[in-house]
């Protein structure tokens, strides 16, 4: 009875206030730079205005008219939903044909998917830089930037879209053959529809990862295609001196997503969870 | 309506064989039941004639026409899911109608279908439903109602009663007896449960291993099955083996056993409790289940065979008592010992 009891106020007291602690942690950086991008860069060094500070918009009206906020934003926009909308476009076609006609080497094909995750980024700068700028002539374009933020996520597309495609039970589509349905007929009528809340947290994954891509959209845009990432990647100076600018991009740049993430937060958990929560 | 015959038809798995050269002719309005242990290759012959299956080698002919590579939608055959497979998303309605649409029939033709056939199965106010909504036994029925709207040549049946409970098993069977009698169209049909396939079919097919053992009426595999399995397979309680040292020798001659035979089936049904003087078999009583109907009486021979006897009355003994019991001698089966074919 006692262990019981006790189990009782860990959990009723103390699992709650770890909770929050870890919360806490989590977010205060996040709280850090919001409060921050209402400081004048002078107040936003000196600790003792952490908390008491006059708020100013300044950073924001500074962002907007002198750093071109929606330019960058728009290239955001442009890049995020095209390059999910094109990772579906593959993805869904690909997940199908593995999920439901699997050959010998499917489970192969997929770990091999999966590894090219694995291959540090870094490892192929280079290459892409120099065939991008001097053969591709595709630097610096948003079809370039819509292609890799495509490519980058395939992989975790097809595999969330994979698991969710093979949840649906192999005899409704059996039944569906018995009843004359086409290829194209069996994804749009009867695979999409079972499927809908996977492709959904798919959809909405993918787009978080575009949105949130630093490393290739930094490294291959300068000014035509450069998105939010790089927007705060101009912002950012090695002596930290204006911290009130940059905080104010990055809060305007991560704000989007963040109102996103908070409305959708049941399919995200979902789909990084691969289905696994009801 | 249509005949189906199968040819030569052969499935393996890279090396490995599930289905060795089966011969079989169905005809037109024939209600065929294949029955067999788990893993014999029923579902997968069931499937290869739906054409959800590959074959290996042979042909399978529907009516005049060789299917092998026609797709299953167009074979004229229609299949009912022992899961029932219907369409999670769709009302009962929409689940029917799905295939007609795909058909490209008129709305007119689909609409009249789907309700004909959800009169005769009694679902007509439960089209607007999804299956979500609805009891094992309610989507049995709409499943079997997609496959009649699609009005085929051939009903296929995978094990469609596995998944409901007792009582409404013993329904659903009747109904699908009763709409074989109406419509009389060819009907394939899966199953494990010999009673099932005894009181469906017009014709069993008993497979093993992959391979026909026997093809014939229930009656005549009741009476007259060609090997051990089969005697085994059919019939409930199973068959029962003896031994010649389980038999009197002297009871045995008079009965003019074939001497040859190294083992002998008898039914518990047809086992008739006797005097000691004219028993065939003798063995001490090991429990009795008394059904109220009839009893089973459980022996264990002196050659260590478990044997059931199916009496109208329990035997008025104790446990270790000697049970004195006789047949006639038609109702005795006589097996080869090495081959276990029928003598």
């Amino acid at each position: 009875m006692s262990a019981i009891g006790q189990r009782t106020k860990f959990s009723t007291v103390f699992l709650p206030i770890l909770a929050w602690l870890v919360a806490l942690v989590f977010f205060f950086p996040i709280f850090w730079m919001v409060l921050t991008s209402f400081k004048t860069d002078a107040d936003a060094v000196k600790p003792e205005f952490l908390f008491m500070f006059t708020p100013t918009l300044e950073n924001y009206t500074n962002m907007t008219e002198n750093y071109d906020y929606w330019r960058f934003a728009v290239n955001s926009v442009i890049t995020t939903v095209f390059a999910t909308a094109f990772t579906l476009f593959v993805g869904v076609p690909s997940a199908y044909a593995m999920a439901f006609n699997p050959g010998r080497h499917t489970k192969d094909i997929l770990m091999w998917m999966l590894s090219t995750k694995m291959l540090p980024a870094a490892a192929v700068l280079y290459p892409m830089t120099f065939l991008t700028k001097n053969f591709l002539n595709l630097f610096d374009t948003h079809f370039l930037i819509i292609l890799v933020l495509s490519l980058i996520n395939l992989p975790i597309v097809i595999w969330m879209l994979f698991t969710y495609f093979k949840e649906i039970p192999k005899e409704i589509i059996e039944a569906g053959k018995m009843d004359g349905v086409s290829v194209w007929g069996e994804i749009k009528d009867i695979v999409l529809p079972l499927a809908w809340g996977g492709l959904a947290s798919t959809a909405l994954l993918c787009f978080i990862f575009c949105w949130n891509e630093a490393y290739w959209t930094v490294r291959l845009t300068t000014t035509d295609a450069a998105t939010l990432s790089k927007l705060i990647e101009g912002n950012r100076a090695p002596e930290g001196l204006f911290f009130g600018r940059l905080s104010a991009v990055s809060t305007a740049a991560v704000g989007p997503i963040v109102v996103l993430g908070w409305f959708c937060q049941k399919q995200l958990v979902r789909g990084l969870t691969f289905g696994a929560v009801k | 309506m249509a005949s189906v015959t199968l040819k030569d038809v052969r499935k393996s798995y890279g090396d490995v064989s599930v289905i060795h050269d089966v011969d079989l002719t169905i005809n037109d309005g024939e209600f065929v039941v294949f029955v067999g242990p788990s893993g014999c290759g029923k579902s997968t012959l069931l499937r290869m004639i739906a054409g959800l299956e590959d074959i290996t080698g042979g042909d399978i002919g529907i009516g005049d026409v060789r299917v092998n590579e026609v797709a299953p939608s167009k074979r004229g055959v229609a299949m009912v899911f022992q899961t029932y497979a219907l369409y999670p998303h769709m009302t009962v309605y929409n689940n029917m109608a799905f295939g007609l649409k795909q058909a490209k029939l008129p709305a007119g033709e689909i609409d009249s279908r789907v309700r004909a056939a959800a009169e005769v199965l009694h679902i007509t106010e439960y089209l607007s439903r999804t299956p979500k909504a609805l009891s094992g036994g309610q989507r049995q029925r709409v499943a079997i109602g997609r496959a009649i709207v699609r009005e085929p040549e051939v009903f296929l049946f995978d094990e469609p009663l596995s998944n409901l409970d007792a009582a409404l098993r013993v329904n659903t069977r009747l109904e699908i007896a009763r709409l074989h009698q109406r419509l009389g169209t060819t009907m394939i049909y899966v199953t494990h449960d010999q009673v099932e396939a005894m009181t469906l079919a017009d014709k069993i097919v008993v497979l093993r291993d992959g391979r026909i053992e026997q093809v014939g009426s229930p009656i005549e595999l009741y009476d007259n099955p060609r090997n051990t399995f089969v005697a085994q397979f059919i019939g409930s309680p199973k068959m029962n083996f003896l031994d010649h040292s389980d038999l009197s020798s002297a009871n045995a001659k008079a009965l003019k056993i074939d001497p040859k035979a190294g083992i002998f089936g008898i039914r518990p049904e047809h086992l008739k409790p006797t005097t000691a003087a004219k028993a065939l078999i003798s063995a001490p009583l090991e429990l009795v289940e008394n059904l109220g109907e009839y009893a089973l009486v459980h022996m264990v021979t002196e050659s260590g065979r478990e044997m059931i006897a199916k009496m109208d009355k329990p035997p008025k003994a104790a446990a270790g008592d000697m049970i004195h019991l006789t047949a006639d001698a038609g109702s005795i089966h006589c097996f080869d010992a090495d081959t276990g074919l029928r003598i």
